[in-house]
């Protein structure tokens, strides 16, 4: 009974953690169909920003997220002006040049920190005990905020013009133009909005974790494979497969303590599965229906 | 292209040539040329840079090196490995050294599998490397089976695997017997073996369940988290519920950090102890936000720990100029001051053959312990180290309130009759959550 309850726990807590990766990761392919590579990039910046802010300049926490967010969303928006845009149409090209761009901020990262593991402070430090189980305050505030962030999204999304606009362009570019939605501009709107989330899971996640100039690939490898799992472009689907994985990864250390390091191998047979029996995803459209 | 064909084109193609030729040949006259390789973005290959400066900086303030009736200069020559990410990096760095800045020696190299391909190549090319990094045996076991082809290679530091085992094991049995003192544990104590999932700890699994049980110890079970997890919470979560009174930990990856770091905000009633190759750092304290106390790893040294009358100057000295405690892999300063200079002014020649006939021989001492190459059973040179008291024994040290100190050996009684005691140690702490659970 304890062994179930751990992993009902702990596979909360790592789906909340991969959902709010993916939810934006999501949202800037469903609307842009940017395949961003460079989207954990962005995370690993925000979580550098709040290394710098708190340990350099003496912050607290909280502060330091919101400035590792906003810079993020301002890097995002001009990395996405200057070489995003003008190539959007090619999305092989779009691939390559957001792996460099992750590529450049990783070299980046290794020439200001060096490759040493860094840590930054918890925005709630402390654990409490739910049915036996320890559970970091921070790791609860990943759940909420997983849970939140879906919430003001859907809001957004289907109570707000731009929201309009957004689900307008995902599922027709050409008529979203012709009805006089500028669709340039939101798309980088979109771009901004998903570079914040990751920015913000950046600040939410890294303190459970450590910061070193790679830290954006595993997660990269996980989040590609939670949205893919959840169906492309699909939110709902971003949401459901992230603790699908999570579970999945719980279950793995629980149940086999000694093959723990094969927990993101499982996730991602799983993964593999549902792709042969579903190949759109637990809840993407069929790609002849895409076309 | 006509002045491809022109009269000039030759002539100064030729001059540059004998230019390169010649200034690489007065190089050679001048300068003893050691190569420092290892991955240089990272601590192990800068603290290896560090203690080739200091020993290159000592040596060339003396006036050099005596070769004979000539003194030489020492002149240091940094190869960035890049090996954690790529070997093809490390085999390039090895091979850049030693055909275009032809180097005298070699010593560094950290990760097993790039020490290997760069043993190759040091040894295909007759350049004495000192390894400052890997731990394998088998990179001895080379040398010992086909002497003639790897006699080049010498470990320097840490000492081989099976002896940081058993050392490993040393330290987990003082812990055990801290606990059973000031928790009056009386049954076995419960031990959590968490290992990184590398081919290095794979032996361990077995080695731990069949050596605890003699040592009075319960095996709770076994943990192979990847080496660069970041979330270890579930680990921990089971460890915990198995009721481990010592988690026997063995990590050389990042792996290290997050576990120490987590287990410590959980306040897991259980003592880490073993190998934690990062909380080896002195960067480990600030990684972990200071979540890293109590911490028990295997290491070579902590301020004030002396193993020998040469520890602390080395220590001191090595705070002084670079603001930190020296890690294992600042190896390279015995290794070119100890093993290579005092061995090349012994026989005043920089030939190979002479230096390794007499280094392999040699018994001298060093600040981190006394040297002696092994010979294995059929009497062969290992050029291995020779591990146990007198000789390397490494020390164990703990984090105790932001500083790193050293705990073992500290009545250590290796054999019957003998104990051992290095100056400078240290009781080990238990963390205050672990006795208010075990002495409610």
């Amino acid at each position: 009974m304890s062994i179930i309850l751990d992993i009902i726990v702990m596979g909360l807590i790592k789906g909340s953690i991969y959902a709010l990766l993916a939810i934006s990761f999501s949202l800037i392919f469903g609307v842009a169909r940017i395949v961003n590579i460079a989207h954990t990039a962005f995370y690993m910046v925000a979580a550098y920003c709040i290394y710098t802010v708190t340990n350099y300049m003496g912050w607290s926490a909280v502060p330091a997220m919101f400035v590792a967010v906003i810079l993020s969303v301002i890097l995002g928006m001009v990395i996405y002006k200057v070489f995003l845009n003008p190539i959007r149409e090619h999305e092989g090209a779009v691939l390559i040049a957001t792996m460099a761009i992750a590529m450049v901020f990783q070299e980046v990262m290794t020439l200001f920190f060096s490759g040493s593991f860094l840590s930054v402070p918890n925005l709630i430090d402390g654990y409490f005990i739910i049915f036996g189980v320890k559970v970091f305050y921070q790791q609860l505030l990943t759940l909420c905020a997983a849970a939140l962030v879906m919430v003001i999204l859907m809001i957004f999304l289907f109570k707000t013009k731009l929201g309009l606009a957004l689900r307008s362009t995902a599922q027709d570019r050409e008529v979203a133009n012709l009805m006089g939605i500028n669709e340039s501009k939101v798309a980088m709107i979109t771009m901004g909005i998903a570079i914040g989330l990751a920015g913000f899971a950046g600040a939410i996640v890294v303190p459970l974790e450590i910061l070193e100039p790679h830290m954006w690939a595993t997660p990269l490898v996980m989040m590609m494979a939670v949205v893919v799992l959840g169906g492309l472009g699909s939110l709902k689907g971003s949401f459901v497969g992230a603790y699908i994985m999570g579970f999945t990864e719980a279950m793995v250390v629980f149940l086999s303590p000694q093959g723990a390091f094969l927990k993101i191998s499982v996730a991602l047979l799983i993964m593999i599965i549902v792709l042969l029996i579903r190949p759109e995803g637990l809840f993407g459209v069929y790609f002849e229906e895409e076309r | 292209m006509k002045w491809l064909k022109s009269n000039v084109f030759v002539p100064v193609l030729a001059f540059v040539f004998v230019m390169f030729f010649w200034a690489t040949a007065f190089a050679a006259s001048d300068e003893i040329r050691i190569g420092v390789i290892g991955p240089m973005k990272f601590i192990q290959g800068k603290s290896q840079w560090n203690g080739a400066v200091m020993a290159a900086e000592e040596i060339n303030a003396k006036g050099g090196v005596k070769v004979g009736s000539k003194m030489m200069k020492i002149k240091l020559i940094q190869a960035d490995s890049n090996e954690f990410l790529s070997i093809t990096d490390a085999t390039n760095a090895m091979e850049r050294l030693i055909t275009r800045d032809k180097v005298h020696f070699v010593v560094g190299g950290f990760r097993t599998e790039a020490v290997f391909a760069m043993q190759d190549i040091a040894c295909q090319n007759k350049v004495i490397f000192i390894g400052c990094g890997a731990a394998s045996d088998e990179l001895c076991n080379r040398v010992a089976k086909y002497y003639d082809q790897y006699k080049y290679f010498f470990r320097g530091t840490p000492f081989n695997s099976t002896a940081l085992v058993k050392a490993a094991f040393s330290h987990v049995g003082s812990t055990a017997e801290v606990l059973r003192n000031e928790l009056g544990i009386t049954g076995p104590i419960k031990v959590a073996f968490v290992a990184e999932k590398a081919q290095w700890a794979d032996a361990m699994v077995p080695a731990v369940q069949a050596t605890l049980p003699k040592m009075g110890m319960e095996l709770v079970g076994v943990w192979r988290p990847s080496p660069v997890a970041t979330d270890v919470s579930a680990e921990l979560s089971a460890i915990q519920r198995s009721g481990a009174q010592i988690i026997f930990t063995f990590f050389s990856s990042s792996v290290g950090i997050p576990f120490a770091r987590q287990a410590n905000e959980l306040k897991i009633p259980a003592m880490q102890v073993g190998i934690n190759v990062e909380a080896q750092k002195a960067e480990f304290w600030q990684a972990t936000r200071g979540q890293g106390n109590y911490v028990i790893t295997s290491s070579t040294y902590a301020r004030n720990v002396e193993c020998n009358e040469l520890t602390k100057p080395f220590v001191e000295a090595y705070i002084k100029r670079f603001g930190e405690v020296p890690t294992y892999t600042t190896g390279t300063y015995e290794s070119i001051k100890m093993s290579l200079v005092d061995t090349i002014e012994m026989i005043g020649t920089l030939d190979p053959d002479k230096i390794v006939a007499t280094l392999e021989n040699r018994v001298y001492k060093t600040p981190p312990s006394t040297i002696m190459y092994v010979k294995d059973n059929l009497g062969r040179h290992t050029h291995d180290l020779k591990f146990g008291p007198g000789y390397a024994t490494g020390i164990a040290s703990q984090w105790q309130d932001g500083e790193f100190v050293g705990v073992w050996p500290n009545k250590w009684k290796p054999a019957p009759g003998v104990e051992v005691t290095f100056k400078g140690v240290k009781p080990i702490k238990i963390p205050p959550w672990m006795i208010k659970a075990y002495k409610k």
